[in-house]
């Protein structure tokens, strides 16, 4: 828990993704940031960032050497606010398929990870996105473009909403083809984007979801 | 709406300090990459390159405190170049802060390191950068183009094209295209060039070399640039990141 008055958000440091500045993003939008591969401070925490950079395998296999994914299934069954970013998104799907490789992924939620379909990727530089009313992330963000850098994404959401809970908010952008750009799933929140890179946008984004951390 | 063509401004820093044409008076340190980069940022830089020019091993280790200092205080996105000769360079760049790694001549003196850079940390980490330009011995490549070293005073046997699609398939997932012919001429870009690398190109082209007016952006993209990068025309502030983005979107061109 944080000290200073400032939610506390751990980024899981298990050897992906660009920690050192999503740390300081995170910063910079008002959190008690502390980065660690620790178990028990990555459950204690307000919220917990998942980064993560390279192949989904690789990510994968990260994950799995420091009991990542049993960390986030632990947080998520007490409702306990969890954000993924770039592959760190994608490992929330049940499989991703990479070079033609099929591995399963933390199956939080169901779906595939597949390549995208434009005649030009990677998928790198700013893009806008479609997010639903509704969004608490891109609250009072309505015409800003993110910085996207990747080759793959989920490109389908089929989950039936449940009439007792908020339906999922599922926020969409377009390179050859739509695919999911971001998520809010109850405690489950993703972007495919980078918010640590997207600038003023980026910082307000994780601004939003760490307001949403003590509500 | 669709993805935006990125304006990046690229700076020559030695020993963890930008060397070479810059005159900001308003700068307390003209020669400081953070203060440089968050001046760029906040004229609506989309990327920023660093290309690291130091001449020393021993200046080296400064070029990974200068990423990481920007890195904390400059959130776009940041591609560093120059004298990167392994994958290991590659990781404590990208751990430093670095998002991008540009590779040229060590890629050239032995391709199979954009394998094993790609095969480690995925391919949109790895930008190719080459220096080309119109072969001055004829028939020396298919094409006319040849890659060069040495800051284009040497020519190697590459044909520039055959070089391109032999990283995109080791896993380059950019390429950073810099015309020797146009480069200094500030005559524009060398659309020839940039059209023939975008007709060949799975990935993103940067168009590099020949920038001296607002209107030779739009030119490069209409050739297939995804991204256009200029160093002088910023540094000398004849024109700013904002002044290229206002001309783009006056001709239709989507921008950030």
């Amino acid at each position: 828990m944080s000290t200073k008055g400032r939610p506390g958000v751990v980024v899981l440091d298990y050897g992906s993704g660009n920690i050192h500045s999503a740390a300081k993003a995170l910063e910079r939008a008002g959190a008690d940031v502390t980065v660690t591969g620790d178990r028990q401070k990555a459950m204690d925490a307000d919220g917990l960032l998942v980064p993560g950079v390279g192949a989904f395998s690789a990510v994968m296999d990260q994950l799995t050497a420091v009991r990542g994914g049993e960390v986030i299934d632990r947080r998520l069954a007490g409702g306990r606010p969890v954000l993924g970013i770039c592959v760190g998104m994608q490992v929330m799907f049940a499989d991703g398929i990479e070079r033609g490789v099929d591995t399963e992924g933390l199956g939080e939620w169901p779906g595939v990870v597949e390549p995208l379909k434009a005649e030009v990727v990677p998928h790198m530089g700013w893009n806008t996105v479609d997010a639903p009313e509704e969004s608490v992330l891109f609250d009072g963000i309505r015409d800003e473009r993110f910085y996207f850098v990747h080759s793959y994404a989920a490109q389908d959401w089929h989950i039936d909403p449940d009439p007792k809970r908020r339906p999922a908010q599922v926020t969409w952008a377009d390179h050859g083809g739509r695919f999911i750009a971001a998520v809010e799933n109850g405690p489950l929140s993703a972007t495919q984007f980078h918010p640590e890179k997207s600038g003023d946008a980026g910082i307000r984004l994780l601004q939003n979801w760490i307001a949403s951390l003590r509500r | 709406m669709s993805l935006a063509v990125r304006v990046i401004p690229c700076l020559d820093v030695a020993a963890g300090r930008v060397v070479k044409g810059v005159n900001f008076e308003n700068l307390r340190d003209a020669g400081d990459p953070v203060e440089l980069a968050a001046l760029y940022a906040a004229q609506g830089a989309d990327e920023l390159t660093f290309l690291d020019v130091t001449a020393t091993v021993d200046d080296r280790a400064t070029v990974y405190e200068m990423v990481q200092k920007t890195a904390e205080q400059v959130f776009i996105p940041l591609t560093v170049g120059g004298g990167v000769r392994s994958a290991d360079d590659v990781a404590k760049l990208l751990a430093s802060g670095a998002d991008k790694v540009g590779v040229n001549s060590a890629a050239i003196a032995r391709p199979p390191l954009l394998n094993e850079i790609a095969d480690r940390f995925g391919a949109q980490v790895l930008v190719l950068s080459l220096d080309v330009k119109r072969t001055a011995v004829p028939g020396r490549t298919p094409s006319g183009f040849v890659v060069t070293t040495h800051g284009g005073r040497r020519e190697t046997e590459l044909d520039a094209l055959d070089w391109a699609r032999e990283a995109i398939e080791r896993g380059a997932g950019e390429l950073l295209v810099n015309s020797i012919d146009a480069d200094g001429t500030k005559d524009g870009f060398d659309l020839e060039l940039v059209g023939l690398m975008r007709e060949l190109s799975t990935v993103p082209v940067i168009a590099s070399g020949g920038a001296g007016k607002v209107e030779h952006f739009g030119q490069a993209i209409a050739a297939g640039a995804d991204a256009v990068l200029a160093a002088s025309v910023f540094h000398l502030r004849e024109m700013t990141v904002g002044d290229v983005k206002d001309e783009l979107r006056r001709e239709g061109v989507d921008v950030r």
